[in-house]
């Protein structure tokens, strides 16, 4: 069995992703969090997580990016919120799994095959084009993109969905496309702007 | 009594039961609703996970139509009413955010003020229409019927103002003035696996599991609830449930059907056989 070394040093981190961490929008008070735990104690999730929350939001303040970047943690999250609720700090858990979630796609370094980014990258491609969601058409295209096997599992519900009509094939659309587009390429054009300063 | 009606992407799919039964009773109770003009997809949980700014400006755009008139918007979906109220909420705080947002928004003429009010329905039945008007109209009270209240995660926590985040109480309340008879049990607010179940299924369908198992175990005719996710979780996967744990066969009903139900509607307007597990053995038994 190859050593491992388990106990990080300080120097082991990265202060600038620290320091992101702490300006983003629901992370500012990160520096409050008093590793008390009820946030692990709360989430229905954590027996599956590599790292619970309360570890995570430590890795996260200390600058351990790729620990948190690359876990489990993150994208098992299923945004309950029940952390938040019930932190007596009033961490916002949630959103700070949000950011996270969001800095690893744009780093690209979630786990590969791992359906959920691909899940939330179909939905927004199918938002831009339609402005609505089909959700037949979201699962049925994320299950070919990332494992058609486990899709033929999925035709019992499928068969039960068709027999009470609740399955629709076609994608449902706003009408003002062209108006919704505009929003959204401002934003584009605006965040492009930002990052070339 | 005159509302919006914001249905989202669920209740025109797989949630189409739920539209069904939320238009059919609050027509019976004389409220009027109009669907907003419009409206697209609230971004619900994944599109916060690829682009925060084009997420609130998603939800903007809504609520900027919103705007355009004066009744509240009624949302019935959980993800939707979290939604909306975390945007108008997050706009409120992050004055930077907003002009980013604001701004977006002017490009495709929409004016963003933040005036609009989010509501649910379970709180617009409570508190605006009340429980004295529904139960002057209950003509057929579910006497007998143990309900188990399951109100999901997102429609209480943590920006709904309306109830309690710990133990929220509206839906037991429309439940007893149906005339069933609620069913008390810890799991109100545990998650249901959200979109987990499709996702990542071993760590998902126990979730499911954990609050079907309860449910029986407190002796549950069925289980009621106002999300379409949980209810399509919670009935569209006992098949896959009953392979990996047991076979719990557990109708799942909306709140709106139940209410429905107790006022007279026939079960093809509120759309009860749209259930997967089929609720008519649990409601002819009582």
């Amino acid at each position: 069995m190859p050593l491992e070394q388990k106990i990080k040093y300080e120097n082991d981190c990265d202060k600038e992703f620290a320091k992101w961490v702490s300006s983003q929008t629901g992370g500012e008070n990160l520096r409050h969090c008093i590793q008390c735990g009820v946030c692990s104690a709360t989430c229905p999730l954590s027996l599956y997580m590599d790292y619970t929350p309360r570890r995570l939001i430590n890795l996260a303040r200390e600058g351990f990016k790729k620990e948190v970047l690359s876990s489990f943690t993150i994208w098992l999250c299923a945004s309950c919120y029940a952390c938040r609720v019930e932190c007596p700090k009033e961490i916002q858990v949630t959103d700070i799994m949000y950011l996270l979630k969001r800095k690893a796609i744009e780093e690209g370094v979630f786990p590969r095959r791992f359906p959920i980014p691909v899940l939330a990258r179909e939905f927004s491609r199918m938002i831009f084009m339609f402005g609505r969601v089909n959700e037949t058409l979201l699962v049925t295209d994320l299950f070919l993109r990332t494992n058609w096997f486990k899709f033929l599992s999925m035709t019992g519900l499928g068969l039960n969905l068709i027999r009470t009509g609740r399955l629709s094939v076609l994608p449902d659309s706003i009408k003002r496309r062209g108006e919704l587009r505009k929003v959204l390429e401002a934003i584009e054009s605006d965040e492009k702007k930002e990052a070339a300063k | 009594m005159k509302y919006q009606y914001f249905p989202g992407c669920s209740l025109k799919g797989t949630g189409r039961a739920y539209e069904e039964s939320f238009l059919a009773v609050f027509k019976a109770l004389g409220v009027e609703i109009s669907e907003l003009e419009d409206w697209n997809c609230c971004g619900a949980t994944a599109y916060m996970s690829v682009d925060e700014t084009k997420s609130y400006a998603l939800a903007g755009r809504n609520l900027a139509i919103a705007e355009r008139a004066a009744e509240d918007v009624i949302a019935p979906c959980s993800a939707c009413y979290l939604v909306l109220n975390k945007t108008m909420q997050g706009l409120k705080d992050h004055p930077e955010l907003k002009r980013k947002v604001t701004s977006a928004l002017k490009a495709g003429e929409l004016d963003y003020k933040g005036t609009a009010k989010v509501r649910h329905p379970l709180d617009v039945l409570v508190n605006d229409v009340g429980l004295e008007e529904i139960k002057k109209r209950v003509k057929n009270p579910l006497t007998g019927l143990k309900l188990a209240p399951y109100y999901g995660c997102q429609v209480v926590r943590p920006f709904a103002t309306f109830d309690d985040q710990h133990n929220p109480v509206t839906m037991d309340k429309l439940i007893a003035t149906a005339g069933a008879e609620c069913v008390t049990w810890p799991l109100k607010t545990r998650c249901c696996g959200g979109s987990l179940t499709g996702t990542v299924p071993e760590a998902g369908l126990r979730l499911a599991y954990i609050i079907l198992k309860e449910a029986k175990k407190r002796g549950a005719q069925a289980i009621v609830t106002p999300c379409p996710l949980c209810q399509f979780n919670l009935d569209g996967y006992q098949d896959q449930i009953a392979r990996k744990y047991e076979r719990i066969d557990m109708p799942v009903l909306y709140f709106t059907q139940v209410i429905g139900l107790a006022m007279g509607l026939s079960a093809k307007e509120l759309g009860i056989k749209r259930g997967i597990i089929s609720a008519e053995a649990a409601l002819a038994g009582r």
